[in-house]
Order: structure tokens, then sequence, then C-alpha cells
């Protein structure tokens, strides 16, 4: 157990922070932190060693994320044209100043695939392999997502625009 | 520029990332150097995802909870949540028979599993424990909380139910260790906190009382008070050498503490 806990837990800041800009909710993103260390620790004799351990913990909460949008669309609670709209509302909090609100506003123009990509890369610092893995997803398909979503959030942040056009699947 | 390959978004995007080779990079910045529009993308690309660490940097470095704590996931183990997610079928079943039978079941299945206990015998054990305990300065724990964990862990096994030792720190006392005490029908669990004086507080839990949360209780015997409370079935007191109010405000913060705990009612069933 505590060989588990020594290689887990130093991950847990990276799972809670990634919840948390998935789900915007410090609750809900502690559940799914829980649920995904559940997991790992119920699956963790048939782990792959030679896979990274952060890639694999990333795919076990990615995979419970979209189970949980999935289980909440088919439970029948509306969750508009994109499955994320209603759970991202950016909350402000007293340390917020307008510009940075402004950055959860832009992540928030994403798509849910494109949110992924961008927060696996460019906060929790997973190589373009791990974030292929963790997704299930072909590295190149992770290039072009990565090079929407920053095109994508640059227009946002350049015309400031307020209303959000959400991708219609 | 010479035969090299030429500069793609790949390499732009890896440029952000920190993630080309030297020699790359070198060329990238050559390239970045004589194209305006590029290289204020790419400046963008930085801006935004630093932006984006810094706004989402406070989540990281905040202090973990409790339940987080692989001990303490261990103990608080929920397989059918895990199940349910997978198995809609059987969520939705579930959902159906949980609006069914309602809180008449789940007062018919507590009461059914658990001795009704009288909250004052609970707090008067509690402050037995208390006094025999806060005295000792040799024994005063049997593990400490240089082994939270270990402690949590052994202290939910033997109590049958997930427990957690709260984090008192905000009201200036910190866990000293915790131990197992005999009681009526399973064990119980004291947790001993201490401030900076060397004045000592015990946290007593043991199984049973209901699953609906209870308003605090006060007791008091000679200069000692205690505020106990039931919660999620199990029974808690709050014990010390201390005002009423002082008391009260560590009692709700660590009812706060123990409701930041997912529920797991449904799952005990």
């Amino acid at each position: 157990m505590d060989e588990i806990a020594a290689l887990l837990e130093p991950l847990i800041p990276s799972l809670r922070r990634h919840a948390w800009a998935l789900l915007r909710d410090s609750e809900a993103a502690d559940d799914l932190v829980q649920d995904t260390l559940e997991r790992a620790i119920s699956r963790w004799h048939s782990r792959r060693r030679d896979g990274g351990l952060k890639a694999w913990l990333f795919a076990i909460q990615h995979n419970l994320f979209v189970d949980r949008i999935r289980q909440q669309k088919r439970r029948g609670i509306h969750v508009g044209t994109d499955a994320l709209s209603e759970l991202t509302i950016p909350q402000p909090e007293q340390e917020d100043h307008v510009g940075l609100q402004d950055v959860l506003s832009a992540l928030d123009s994403l798509s849910e695939e494109q949110r992924s990509v961008i927060l696996l890369i460019g906060v929790e610092d997973l190589s373009y392999e791990e974030a292929a893995k963790t997704l299930a997803i072909p590295v190149g398909t992770v290039m072009s997502r990565l090079s929407r979503a920053r095109e994508r959030m640059r227009r946002y942040m350049e015309t400031g625009r307020t209303t959000v056009l959400r991708r219609v699947k | 520029m010479t035969a090299e390959r030429p500069i793609g978004e790949d390499d732009l995007h890896a440029y952000v990332d920190g993630h080309l080779p030297p020699e790359r990079r070198a060329a990238v910045e050559a390239y970045l150097s004589s194209q305006k529009d590029a290289a204020e993308q790419v400046a963008a690309y930085v801006q935004h995802r630093d932006a984006l660490r810094r706004r989402l940097a406070a989540k990281a470095s905040e202090p973990i909870p409790a339940r987080l704590r692989i001990a303490n996931v261990m103990a608080d183990s929920r397989p059918h949540s895990l199940r349910g997610w997978k198995n809609m079928a059987a969520a939705a079943a579930w959902l159906l028979v949980g609006s069914a039978i309602g809180a008449a079941g789940h007062a018919w299945i507590t009461s059914g599993t658990t001795p009704a206990q009288q909250p004052q015998q609970v707090a008067q054990d509690a402050i037995a424990a208390y006094l025999t305990y806060v005295t000792e300065t040799a024994h005063p724990v049997e593990v400490g909380a240089n082994q939270e964990a270990h402690l949590v862990q052994w202290l939910s096994r033997r109590l049958g139910k997930p427990i957690l030792a709260p984090n008192l720190n905000a009201q200036g006392f910190h866990l000293i260790g915790g131990r197992l005490l005999p009681a009526e029908a399973s064990p119980a669990a004291l947790f001993m906190y201490e401030d900076e004086q060397g004045k000592r507080l015990t946290l007593y839990a043991r199984s049973g009382g209901g699953e609906e949360p209870t308003a605090f209780r006060f007791e008091a015997k000679g200069d000692v008070a205690a505020f106990s409370w039931i919660d999620k079935d199990l029974s808690y007191v709050i014990t010390g050498r201390t005002d009423r109010a002082t008391l009260l405000t560590i009692a709700e913060a660590i009812y706060k503490q123990m409701e930041t705990r997912a529920p797991i009612s449904k799952d005990k069933l």
C-alpha cells in the first residue's frame, strides 16, 4: 500500500487541477479524482509498467469523466448541444481579476475534445505521445486538435467575444 | 534556411511546449525572427498557455483533501459507484428502487443493522475517554500522527466505516495521533489534538446512531465540555476543556470536513 501511495499521491494535485478545469466545481472534481484513484488502485496490478503512470491515471480520469457526461445525458439532465455547456459556466472567485477570468472563458469556448488536449499538454505537461495515449487517439489527431484549440483560444482572446459559439456535434 | 525540412505548425506547437530538440528549436527561432505573423501567433499561444497555468495553479497547490489520501481511498472504496457508471441499467434500477423505498426503507435498513444507542451514553463514554487519556504524557495515543494514513485506515477498518482525522490546523490544533477503544456494539476511535499551549482535544467516533445528521448536542462535566452529533451512521463527540463557543466552532469545522466526503450510504446497502 505504501508503494501505491508513494507513486499515486504526488500526482493527485495534477488530477485535481485537471478535474476542476473540466468540471469547475470543487466537490464534483474531487469526486471524480476519488473515483479515479479507486479505479487505479483496483487495477494497480494489471497496469502496464512501460506506459507511464501519469498518462495511465489521466486516461482513467478522462474515461470516467466522459462516462459521467454520458450518464448525465442519459439521465435526462439537460446539458445543451455541447455536453459540457452546463458544467463549465465559470464561477467567479475572489482572487480573479478580469484578465485571468478571460482565460477560463476562452477555455469554455472550446469543444470538450479541444479543451482536454489543451489542458493535458499546456497545463499538465503531458507529451504529445502521452496525451495520445490518455485520449486513445493518434498523435496526429492530438496535434490537429491542439492546433485548432490554440487558434480558437487566440481568436477568442483577441476579439473578446462574449457570446460563445459552441460546436454542434 | 538551407535544405532543412520546412517549418510546420507542429514545429510551432512543439516550440511553444518546449518539446523541440535544440537544433530544430534554433531553426524555428530563425524562422520566427523573419516571420512577424507567425511570431505573434506563437507569442500569443505562449501567453495564453501561461495565463491558463496561472489561473489553475491555485488548485494544484491546495492541500489534498483527506478523502483523497490513498489510505482513505482504500478504506472508503466504493466499487458500486464505479460499476454503476459502466452499467446504466443497474444504475437506473437503483434510482427506481431508491425513490420507491425512500426514507422509510432507509430507516428500516439502518435500524435493522445497528442498535439504537443513547446519544447521552456515547457522550459520557467520550468524556471518560478524554479524561483518561488527555492527562497521559507518556502514551497519550497508540499510533502517532506521523503514521496518520495507517491510523486512519486501521480505525476505519475496525469501525467498519470510513472515518477520517479532520484537519484542525485552522483552529490552532494539530493531530497527535489516535487509538482504538472498547465500546458497546463495536469499537470506538479516538483522535487526539493539541494546540501550541499543549491544550488537548479529543474526537471520539463510533458506529451507529442513524444515517440522518442530527444537531449538535452539548454536554458538560465539570470544566470539560463536549459536543456530540450523528452523521452517516457514525456518532461523533468532540471534547475539551474549552468554552462552549470555541468548541462549537471546532465541532462545526469537523462536521463540514466530514461532509466533504462523498455520500456512501447507498453503496452500503
